[in-house]
């Protein structure tokens, strides 16, 4: 009885690595033997960026029960201060895998920082106010990129918020970051079995934690936070912790953004609100709070408007149309009964493997 | 016997309303204390006060001969007052056994690192937590219910959960704010036992806020009538509570 609870998740966990390590595999195969699609290995590598970012956010929306909107935000932060890391020392640091190992520790910390300082106001807010300030955050950040103008010269860093000649570099300058025209030149290190990893990592540290004593008291928060602190718990401890790691992981998946396409502009859609709310689509149609549910949801939902692409101009109607049918389909009380038993009748029949090989 | 809680003077006022005005009590050590009052009379906003959700506004606080006073709620907890709440507040959507696990948060130590490393630390006092966990559950008679998520236990079970929560923090005093509010007259019976297994067990001092006065009159040694945020009367159960004074307050004149 007493070991059973601990193995069962320990167990469940371990279907989630398996899940990811499977996938990857099958997908791994199929672009070596060449039936991947090229456009597909083009959605490898933004995959495992989406995986992340939507585990990371859902310990926030999910076990930590706070409304985030920005987490495109500190994406964005992670993507910039990775690739900044990267353009200057490509010339002197050039055993790649070092480098982009670096790059991305530098990406979760920047980002990190950033989530402690969004977290705490996070204290005071709650609920849509919490959202707001987080949407407001995120929109900052992505607005600030745009205008930015960094350059490194012989003298050091110089930064302007006009324009790139503003800088007054040397001869001998560069230019890093130009306006809205972005970062562009960052050396292409990112690649499939490195998202993996990442994935990989991500979902250990973040189902770890869970599964813990600190995670249990983060739950706690969620589930009634006037008696967690009647008992004991450090409320503005364990928000502040939530808000870090979560920021930091977003950051992770920045750097493997940054570094898997040749430019980085904080224009479009890759940072803004839409970007954000994208993943909170991930995160609530996966099931709010379950891990394994957002790694499920964002593969299905990424690759689905891409193999939508045939309906053209319908395209985003009929992915609409396909969110708002899961989103009442599979959470019914009817859908849950149906995997319950499903459920069941695997367990019966692996159950009886085992007694077969018993006998 | 030494005692375990003496309040002095307390008083807060929300606005123009003296919620508490000027309450005194003593407590001895392993005593099992009734607080009393028609509704509306200040007794939840005296277990506030006591645990800091409230600041109050002037009075004394001392708790095993150790000052609460500008203490926070966390603090206060750590310096030994648990309690319950009047209306339930578990963690709904954890298990039995995580609820309990929670309440040990900050006797069993292990830091983030070592959680999420899966060290070996971790393993050690983890399995001490369900050790606990599941002596405290067994006390209580929960330990059939380990793995069940709080919210689908039935009501008198939560209620015994609550008090498993409060009673893993380690106590000196427990607080409990109307434990057998919504019971019917079998549960009752079986809490009043439960509590005074507690005390007993534990030995541990309780002070309890409740209507039902079969149970007050049959736990409680002693009493402290509120009304209007002011002290009736206390003094031994059975005196005070065949006091005419405590009959009008109930029931008018």
């Amino acid at each position: 009885m007493k070991k059973t609870g601990l193995s069962k998740t320990t167990r469940s966990n371990f279907i989630t690595y398996g899940i990811v390590i499977v996938l990857a595999a099958i997908m791994y195969i199929l672009q070596l033997t060449g039936i991947l699609s090229s456009s597909m290995q083009g959605f490898l590598v933004p995959m495992c960026i989406y995986v992340i970012m939507a585990v990371s956010l859902n310990l926030v929306v999910g076990i930590l029960g706070e409304l985030s909107l920005g987490h495109a935000g500190f994406m964005c932060v992670g993507a910039y201060t990775s690739a900044i890391f990267s353009k200057c020392m490509e010339s002197t640091l050039t055993f790649a895998p070092l480098r982009f190992g670096i790059a991305i520790l530098i990406g979760a910390a920047c980002a990190a920082i950033f989530g402690m300082l969004i977290g705490i106001p996070v204290l005071r807010l709650k609920g849509d106010y919490l959202a707001i300030v987080t949407l407001a955050f995120g929109e900052i950040i992505k607005n600030i990129c745009n205008v930015i103008n960094l350059g490194l010269d012989s003298e050091g860093f110089h930064l302007s918020l006009k324009n790139s000649t503003e800088l007054g570099l040397a001869e001998d300058g560069m230019i890093i970051i130009k306006g809205a025209q972005g970062i562009s030149g960052t050396p292409k290190d990112s690649n499939f079995l490195i998202g993996v990893v990442l994935v990989l990592v991500t979902l250990f540290v973040v189902l770890n934690l869970i599964n813990s004593r600190d995670g249990r008291a983060i739950m706690s928060i969620r589930d009634n936070r006037i008696a967690a602190e009647s008992i004991g718990i450090n409320i503005t401890k364990y928000k502040l912790m939530v808000f870090t790691i979560s920021a930091a992981f977003a950051g992770v998946a920045g750097a493997l953004y940054s570094h898997n396409f040749a430019t980085l502009t904080a224009t479009g859609d890759k940072f803004n609100y839409n970007a954000s709310i994208m993943i909170l689509v991930y995160v609530v149609l996966g099931g709010i709070g379950n891990i394994r549910g957002s790694v499920i949801a964002t593969i299905i939902l990424y690759i689905l408007p891409e193999k939508l692409r045939f309906l053209s101009d319908y395209r985003m109607l009929v992915y609409a149309i396909v969110l708002i049918i899961v989103m009442l389909y599979n959470w019914s009380p009817k859908m849950k009964e149906y995997r319950a038993i499903a459920k069941a009748k695997i367990k019966e029949r692996f159950g009886r493997k085992k007694e077969e090989k018993a006998v | 016997m030494t005692n375990m809680l003496e309040v002095s003077n307390l008083s807060i006022s929300f606005g123009g309303l003296k919620a508490v005005n000027d309450f005194s009590m003593t407590i001895k050590k392993g005593q099992l204390y009734g607080l009393i009052g028609p509704n509306g009379a200040g007794k939840t906003t005296v277990f506030n006060l006591l645990t800091g959700v409230y600041k109050a506004d002037k009075g004394k606080i001392i708790l095993d001969g150790k000052s609460l006073l500008g203490l926070n709620t966390i603090e206060i907890n750590k310096a030994g007052i648990a309690r319950t709440f009047q209306n339930i507040r578990l963690f709904k959507e954890l298990s039995v056994i995580d609820n309990v696990k929670v309440g040990l948060h900050n006797h069993h130590k292990y830091s983030t690192l070592e959680g999420v490393l899966r060290l070996p630390r971790f393993f050690k006092v983890e399995k001490e937590m369900q050790e606990r966990a599941m002596d405290l559950l067994r006390v209580m008679g929960l330990d059939g219910e380990a793995n069940v998520i709080a919210a689908n236990l039935p009501y008198g079970k939560q209620r015994k959960l609550e008090i498993a929560r409060a009673l893993a923090t380690n106590p000196k005093l427990l607080l409990l704010d109307e434990p057998a509010a919504g019971m019917n007259p079998n549960e009752t019976e079986e809490l009043m036992e439960t509590i005074r297994f507690v005390r007993d067990r534990f030995d541990m001092t309780i002070l309890l806020i409740e209507h039902d006065m079969r149970l007050v009159g049959g736990i409680c040694e002693e009493i402290t009538v509120l009304n209007f945020g002011q002290v009736l009367t206390q003094g031994v159960t059975s005196e005070v509570l065949n006091d005419p004074q405590v009959i009008t307050a109930y029931l008018g004149e």
